[in-house]
């Protein structure tokens, strides 16, 4: 018997999903580095790399889908889905799943992925870990039973003073959301093909419970994501004048102004400064971080900087671990010392 | 009008301020060091329900699930302008995941009855997952409205907020009943009202764990409550099987507590010589420029 939907001589299971989030018509980067991921599951599977899109007029975004080892996408084109609106999304999220059984589904950490992800993973009553920083296959011994080829889903907990690894082999299939930035992209092999699969809308009038009355769009003060070089503070840097010297020397350096959490929650910069699990992901040139503690929630955002500096007045700092220089000294006057260093030598 | 409005809140370990002693030596956590506080953005999402009462009348209903000793949280809204709160506890809800722990939640909503609007904080700070708010949504098949940074306008059936998204906002509006997750930047949480305060500190808690209670039903009045309400498994009418460990699909397969891995780091002094020759040393590899 071949069940409805799944290819014959395939065992579905082995295949990995990827929820493609389109806004304003428009694939996120993030789709494309959760394909790159599952390009890498799927090998070690043995299976294939599958798409759910959903939206209007999204035919020939989808292409490129293929370049990053995407097999095949089921496509769900109607007007309504044009903007995101929860109800709609998870139900066709939910039906694709049911008709296609892929064994591992990946969501961006997005607040489009947050709002979706959770919604489905209640309507299948499947796991699903937030926020991974890493994705392997394994297996899981739970009672008597040995589980083969199961998502192992690693993040950082408990306010990143823990690295916890989960795993839901009992349910089908294991889900993950996952943050911009983390999953490296692979290099776009242009000679790769995807299929296009139409699928039918069969959402009702009756649950498009969200009306959307407005879009605006804000333009981001900062863009950490494509900095070389960022200056972050943490809570020892956080007072206003050494808060203001980090912003003086990455603008010197013609970086940008990074933080740790901390600092976002308690209103000193906003969200779009921090660097962490959380938050941003970088892969700068150079990164100074200047008072910061470097607990394992923040070191998930930065720990691939091609070179690190950690300025901190205490020597036992974790970021020191971590770091190619290290700095123990007071933090404002480090920061002063080398933006007259950097001026002097220009 | 009056709108039936239910806040979700949850009492979770300080883990924005751990101290080196809070891991064991086997890399767990020892939760009973930790201080614990109200989760932040609950208490955000109370601030909202309670504006919303402000200006439409009602009633705020205030529930957690957590250990007994979590009625501090719920006495925390009582302080601030609840009306009634109830705590669901049970040694069966210990180790539920978000599925677990939505399903009971849910059930628990269910049992309360009436509602117009369902507010939650976005995240809890234990675990940042954003998932318990959609996913009672879902169990109750309502709507949803994620990340909200501010309600625009509340009427007779129907709310308009604001959302945030990455690259901006977007007004949504949505008719009851919905479930709303707010977002820290939405509001600042009053503080308590020290009347209030001198009214609830002492009050005790009512178990009605017996069996379901079909008579019960917020009351419109909003009369002064006397007692925190305490419901187990059979209160809220759950099934056993879906709460806790045995109905959370996902299960922690190790924790590790955090190893450095070992970068040889070059100490550089933090004198005016030590910073000037890095920086030379930087431009030199082009690595500043």
């Amino acid at each position: 018997m071949v069940e409805l939907g799944v290819i014959k001589g395939m065992d579905s299971k082995k295949n990995v999903m990827v929820f493609i989030e389109a806004r304003h018509a428009k694939v996120n980067e993030v789709s494309l580095e959760l394909l790159s991921a599952a390009d890498r599951l799927s090998q070690e599977l043995g299976g294939s790399v599958e798409a759910i899109a959903l939206g209007h007029n999204l035919e020939g975004e989808l292409n490129t889908l293929g370049h990053y080892g995407c097999q095949r996408v089921y496509y769900t084109e109607d007007e309504r889905l044009t903007h995101f609106t929860s109800v709609p999304y998870a139900k066709t999220v939910v039906e694709m799943i049911k008709k296609y059984k892929p064994g591992i589904v990946l969501f961006g950490a997005t607040t489009m992925g947050r709002d979706v992800a959770p919604r489905v993973a209640s309507a299948l009553k499947c796991g699903l870990t937030a926020d991974c920083t890493d994705l392997q296959i394994g297996e899981h011994k739970l009672k008597e039973t040995l589980y083969e080829n199961t998502l192992l889903q690693i993040r950082p907990a408990f306010g990143g003073n823990i690295v916890a690894t989960i795993v839901s082999p009992e349910s089908m299939p294991s889900m993950a959301t996952v943050r911009e930035g983390v999953m490296k992209m692979n290099t776009a092999d242009t000679s790769k093909t995807v299929e296009i699969i139409k699928e039918p809308c069969t959402i009702d009038d009756h649950d498009f419970l969200t009306e959307v009355l407005e879009v605006i769009l804000e333009e981001k003060q900062v863009n950490l994501k494509a900095a070389q070089i960022i200056v972050s503070a943490g809570m020892g840097a956080s007072d206003p004048e050494t808060i203001a010297l980090a912003r003086e020397l990455a603008k010197v350096l013609g970086g940008e102004l990074g933080c740790s959490r901390p600092v976002v929650d308690s209103g000193i910069l906003n969200k779009d400064h921090q660097v962490g699990q959380t938050g941003i992901t970088v892969r700068p040139n150079l990164y100074i971080a200047c008072g910061i503690s470097g607990q394992i929630q923040h070191r998930a955002g930065m720990a691939e900087a091609k070179r690190i500096i950690a300025i901190n007045k205490d020597p036992q700092a974790p970021i020191f671990g971590l770091a190619h220089y290290a700095i123990v000294g007071d933090v404002k006057d480090v920061i002063g010392k080398m933006i007259k260093a950097y001026k002097t030598k220009h | 009008m009056g709108l039936h409005l239910i806040v979700t809140v949850k009492q979770v370990p300080d883990t924005h301020n751990v101290s080196g002693d809070a891991m064991k030596e086997d890399g767990t956590v020892n939760r009973a060091i930790l201080p614990t506080i109200f989760n932040p953005e609950d208490l955000n999402a109370l601030e909202e329900a309670l504006k919303i009462k402000e200006l439409t009348g009602g009633t705020v209903t205030c529930i957690s699930m957590g250990p007994p000793n979590a009625v501090e949280v719920l006495k925390e809204c009582l302080y601030r302008g609840a009306d009634d709160v109830i705590l669901i506890s049970d040694r069966r809800f210990a180790g539920a995941d978000t599925l677990a722990t939505s399903y009971a939640l849910k059930c628990a909503i269910e049992r309360v009855g009436k509602y117009d609007l369902i507010l939650c904080g976005r995240q809890a700070i234990d675990g940042d997952t954003a998932q318990v708010g959609p996913q009672i949504a879902e169990k109750l098949n309502i709507n949803q409205l994620t990340c909200i940074s501010a309600v625009t306008t509340v009427d007779d059936n129907s709310i308009t907020v604001k959302r945030s998204v990455e690259d901006g906002y977007e007004i949504v509006k949505s008719r009851f009943p919905a479930l709303l997750t707010i977002t820290g930047t939405a509001n600042e949480p009053r503080p308590a009202n020290a009347k209030k305060v001198m009214t609830y500190k002492n009050i005790g808690k009512e178990l009605c764990n017996t069996s379901y209670d079909e008579s019960y039903l917020t009351s419109d009045a909003c009369a002064i409550v006397n007692h925190v309400k305490e419901w187990n498994v059979e209160a809220i009418g759950a099934d056993p099987e879906q709460c806790g460990l045995s109905g959370s699909p996902t299960k922690v397969k190790k924790i590790q507590s955090v190893v450095l891995s070992g970068c040889e780091s070059r100490q550089v002094a933090s004198s005016d010589s030590g910073v000037a020759e890095l920086i030379h040393e930087l431009i030199e590899e082009n690595i500043i420029g």
